[in-house]
């Protein structure tokens, strides 16, 4: 019989009987913050998003015209795969699809890149038809360093290490490449919905 | 490599709780017994694992505060208020409870008597838990290595092991102990009243000939400062060992 | 109390009991050559996130990452690739 710690319960976990809340996750209230390195010192006069790779011209936007870009406000749902799921949290930013505007490319495949060397990758119509943006405001107010900020990736519907916090851009290739955690035993796709959390998931 | 660090695979053991004490408020000690505990070093921890009902487990380091002369192990733990282990750990255990740890862990944040260099322990709220074990340990054997001690509070209530270390400080001169108390300190206090600065350093540590031996344990930003300090009063960094606690658990 | 962003950074002292599990050593004294800047470090001196979906382990001189590891499902999986060499005291010496 496995050992039991008299009385201890553990951090209340929200019972997870919504169909809003994928299998093995709980909810939470707080924003948890989770860090594979130092948080990024982000100097905005320098700042810049850029689209790449697979693409006859790279396309980059200053800071300045980033901001300048039609923006949406959305409410979405996100799931880290560290079991914790937050509810109705609010962005605003830009649609993938507004940055991928124009964009003649016939890779299928993107590599989210940025500041401290951080990568993801996806297939591209993963993050396109209104599945994914790029944001600078969660809450209400600029995106704080922790979480991010100045700007991240939110692909609400894989799990968060998709979500590329730090983001400059994204790479569009022809073959699929495994970012950071993808490359050491997380699971190439993501879908929290089938728990896909590991290799092999 | 002493006996009884490496040896053997590293696994889980159930220990029983013998007592409880309270040091602050906040910080209470509990001592362990374990059953066939291979024994110690100072500056080691031990991993505590607890376990829910449901399957929920938690787990989370905690430095060993005895001396390796003593039979049973004790831990002295924070209670953290949002946390999850350590209000468990202060507040709900208690003693004749069943505990899951596996230990003894660490080799590099590490002393052993008897030292042959002056010892500088720089401790930042409860990073003074490992240094402790060095000091008591440095007593049980006798060691008479000169030590000094520089531990940095919030206020005095919040000082752990303070009659201790009075008492072993007054009983042995070659043991000393200065105190800095960073957010209040009562009238007439004596010891230093700031966060770590230039002057506290060169007043406390030891001169760079002969080269000491140093450990610093506590939250990553006092640790960083302390370690600064003293590198830019001379020391060679690699006299320094340190060891970083977060609040990852709590 | 709150956790200041600074303080989430570790060192190896605190993956201690995680390295012994893989490993079966102590290997928190065991020296790590970074194969970007070619500091060497103990392990208890580099810096260690914890608060990530794994375990990621850099060099306190570069930033590089020296390891990674993630631990579910009964699985490992260990990227020691930032390393160029690890030096051990073999057990009872």
């Amino acid at each position: 019989m496995a050992f039991i710690s008299r009385g201890f319960k553990g951090r209340r976990r929200d019972p997870d009987s919504s169909s809003r809340v994928p299998p093995g996750q709980h909810t939470v209230n707080d924003f948890p913050v989770l860090s594979a390195g130092p948080t990024p010192r982000v100097d905005l006069a320098k700042w810049t998003f850029t689209i790449n790779g697979e693409i006859d011209k790279p396309k980059t936007w200053t800071w300045d015209q980033f901001k300048n870009l039609p923006t949406e406000n959305i409410t979405v749902d996100i799931h880290c795969v560290t079991k914790w799921s937050k509810l109705d949290t609010a962005w605003r930013g830009v649609s993938v699809d507004t940055l991928m505007e124009g964009v003649e490319t016939a890779a299928e495949y993107v590599v989210a890149f940025s500041d401290g060397g951080y990568t993801t990758n996806m297939p591209l119509d993963e993050i396109t038809d209104h599945k994914a943006w790029v944001v600078y405001e969660y809450g209400g107010a600029p995106l704080h360093p922790e979480h991010g900020g100045p700007v991240r990736l939110l692909v609400p519907h894989l799990y968060l290490w998709k979500s590329a916090k730090w983001v400059r851009g994204l790479t569009l290739k022809n073959a699929d490449e495994p970012g950071f955690w993808e490359s050491n035993g997380y699971n190439n796709h993501g879908d929290p919905w089938r728990e896909e959390r590991y290799w092999g998931d | 490599m002493a006996r009884g660090t490496v040896l053997g695979r590293l696994g889980w053991r159930i220990g029983e709780v013998a007592e409880i004490t309270a040091e602050t408020p906040r910080v209470s000690s509990i001592a362990i017994g374990v059953p066939d505990w291979p024994g110690h070093l100072a500056g080691q921890h031990v991993d505590v694992r607890l376990s829910a009902e449901d399957g929920y487990q938690a787990q989370r380091s905690y430095s060993i505060a005895s001396a390796p002369e003593d039979r049973r192990i004790t831990i002295t733990v924070e209670r953290l208020d949002d946390g999850e282990v350590s209000p468990y750990l202060v507040g709900e255990l208690r003693a004749r409870d069943k505990i899951e740890l596996r230990g003894p862990i660490g080799g590099f944040f590490v002393w052993r008597a008897p030292g042959d260099r002056p010892l500088l322990l720089i401790a930042g709220g409860s990073g003074v838990v490992p240094l402790m074990a060095m000091i008591r340990h440095r007593a049980a054997a006798r060691d008479r290595t000169p030590v000094r001690l520089l531990y940095s509070s919030r206020a005095l209530e919040d000082v752990i092991y303070r009659e201790e270390l009075e008492r072993l400080a007054s009983a042995d001169p070659t043991l000393g102990v200065r105190h800095t108390l960073t957010r209040s300190h009562p009238d007439g206090w004596h010891g230093y009243a700031r966060r770590l600065d230039r002057q506290m350093i060169e007043d406390v540590a030891w001169p760079a000939q002969p080269a000491p031996a140093v450990f610093i344990c506590g939250p990553t930003s006092f640790v960083e400062a302390a370690g600064s300090l003293l590198v830019e009063h001379g020391y060679d960094p690699g006299w320094i060992k340190t060891e970083r606690f977060g609040a990852t658990g709590g | 109390m709150t956790v200041e962003q600074a303080d989430m950074k570790l060192d190896g002292n605190a993956i201690g009991g995680l390295l012994a599990e893989i490993f079966n050593m102590e290997m928190t004294a065991a020296e790590g050559t970074c194969g970007g800047c070619g500091a060497v470090n103990a392990v208890g001196r580099v810096d260690v996130y914890v608060n990530a979906p794994g375990t990621v382990v850099r060099c306190p001189a570069c930033g590089k990452v020296l390891m990674r590891i993630v631990h579910g499902h009964g699985r490992y999986w260990i990227d020691l690739s930032g390393i160029r060499c690890l030096e051990l005291v073999e057990p009872g010496t």
